[in-house]
């Protein structure tokens, strides 16, 4: 039985039984939770179909969150990537972009999402494996087994640092989320579990003291840009390790830089929506707007 | 932990306190109901639920967990109209609630006989949940086992005859937590029994049977 208590742990026991750390992570679960593998991979498969659901569902131009403060943020990237053949950054980072934006506004919006690992940080997971999936041509089977990788990552993380921005500001959110994508892209585009770790150090390491300060507390400014930067850093540290490029830090430590990080955070910067972003002039204008005080 | 904890749940936005947890709430109040109708329902909400209820849909969250709504169940965005269309009146009250978690809500409930219910409970992380109080009397259950409830006289031997019964007739359930309120000695006190799996069947029924027991209720996990 698997630990979770390290990345290490993954990666070892991947590579010693020269399989990918889905499989590994599969079988051990199902163990785990007595269940039979097939059933957990059904599952896991319903999960990445509500991911593309909650895509189609927040590019409706006309979404709108519950507080009126954002909306359609999802439709003008992609009408804008569309219109433009790939704006700056090219047709399919543009549209990875366009994707996190419309999953995070359809929480916003009260639509339905897979927490992954939060709801604050839902748009990351989708916004890089459903790309994968409707414009590169991998299989729908290796990018759900791929989610098994991500939620392993996912699991070392709770277990050394933390996923709640309340306790680790944003870094914990969208930076674990960040991680447990990069290491997905890395098993999908077909490298080295270690190549996932480094991958996975690598978008932690950049996101490492982002803080947690949402506007009138609600999950939407900043949270919903920062799910697209996720993205966009999850791609470069996938990539980045792909060519080779390792972590100087292993990844075990930057997850423990993380949660010493966290814990240094005071605690206004950590969901109270009493600092940052949250207690800025416009900040406070924005909060009094939807709450009247 | 496993591995759908991180991946997971499916649910409504936009929070997993705010809105899945409140979800949850509610549908403990929906087990306390058994099937009976709401009529009217008031909802004390205190610390971060009072301050930013509407910009989350706590309110619609929790109204739709007590219709019987799950966390995933799309119809939450529009519960508001929904409850209103089903004919149940309802209030959402801004209060304090001293040394209550920040997220803390108190359900009442009038159904359409007449009966009260009371739940009190916080949503404290991640969509879990805590239920702090029934019908005024202090719990402490998390509803991620089943539940069972047992409102008694508190007389000697209360306790026994419900463990005596489950020993003689129901081995096979294990009893992962147990604990008894007990406000005032010798008036109306509560067992909240947490098991491993589905009660069997007929055990609630034969618990409602045991002297000095006035009602048994099952919350199934949630």
């Amino acid at each position: 039985m698997l630990k979770y208590d390290s990345i290490e742990e993954l990666v070892k026991a991947a590579t010693q039984k020269n399989k990918k750390i889905s499989e590994i992570v599969l079988a051990d679960e199902a163990k785990h939770m007595e269940k039979n593998a097939a059933d957990l991979y059904a599952k896991m498969a319903e999960n990445f179909k509500v991911m593309c659901a909650s895509v189609v569902t927040g590019m409706d131009p006309k979404l709108k969150s519950t507080s009126g403060l954002t909306g359609g943020e999802g439709y003008k990237m992609r009408a804008y990537s569309d219109k433009t053949k790939g704006g700056l950054s090219g047709e399919f980072i543009t549209r990875a972009m366009s994707r996190a934006l419309a999953v995070s506004g359809c929480n916003a919006a009260m639509g339905r999402i897979v927490a992954t690992p939060t709801a604050g940080s839902c748009g990351i997971l989708p916004g890089c494996l459903v790309s994968l999936f409707e414009e590169k041509g991998y299989s729908e089977k290796d990018i759900i087994m791929s989610i098994f990788t991500a939620g392993a990552f996912g699991m070392v993380i709770a277990a050394k640092a933390c996923i709640a921005g309340a306790e680790g500001g944003c870094q914990a959110e969208c930076g674990s989320a960040s991680g447990m994508a990069a290491a997905a892209l890395v098993e999908v585009a077909g490298g080295t579990p270690e190549m996932a770790a480094n991958a996975c150090a690598m978008a932690i390491n950049n996101q490492l003291g982002l803080v947690c300060d949402p506007v009138a507390g609600l999950v939407e400014i900043p949270c919903i840009k920062r799910n697209v930067s996720g993205v966009m850093i999850a791609f470069s540290a996938a990539d980045m390790a792909l060519a080779g490029i390792t972590s100087a830090i292993p990844v075990d430590e930057c997850i423990d830089a993380m949660n010493d990080i966290g814990h240094a955070m005071p605690a206004s910067l950590r969901e109270t929506a009493m600092g940052g972003l949250a207690a800025t002039p416009t900040g406070i204008k924005l909060r009094k707007k939807v709450f009247g005080k | 932990m496993n591995v759908f904890d991180i991946i997971g749940p499916i649910m409504i936005g936009p929070s997993s306190s705010h809105t899945a947890g409140a979800v949850r709430l509610g549908r403990v109040a929906n087990k306390m109901l058994n099937g009976a109708k709401p009529v009217d329902v008031t909802i004390d909400l205190s610390g971060s639920f009072a301050r930013t209820y509407k910009g989350h849909g706590t309110d619609r969250a929790l109204l739709a967990g007590i219709l019987g709504y799950h966390s995933y169940s799309e119809e939450i965005r529009d519960m508001l109209e929904i409850a209103k269309q089903d004919g149940v009146h309802y209030k959402f009250v801004p209060k304090d609630l001293p040394n209550t978690h920040p997220n803390t809500a108190r359900i009442n409930i009038i159904d359409d006989k007449g009966n009260k219910y009371e739940v009190q409970g916080a949503s404290i992380g991640g969509g879990n949940i805590r239920v702090d109080c029934i019908n005024g009397k202090k719990v402490d259950f998390t509803g991620e086992y089943n539940t069972i409830l047992i409102f008694h006289k508190d007389r000697p031997g209360a306790i026994a005859e419900v463990t005596n019964l489950m020993r003689e007739k129901y081995s096979d359930v294990n009893i992962g937590n147990f604990r008894l309120s007990r406000p005032i000695k010798g008036g109306e006190a509560l067992m909240t029994i947490e098991i491993d799996g589905m009660p069997p069947e007929g055990m609630v029924q034969d618990m409602r049977k045991i002297n000095n027991v006035t009602n048994v209720i099952l919350i199934r996990v949630i």
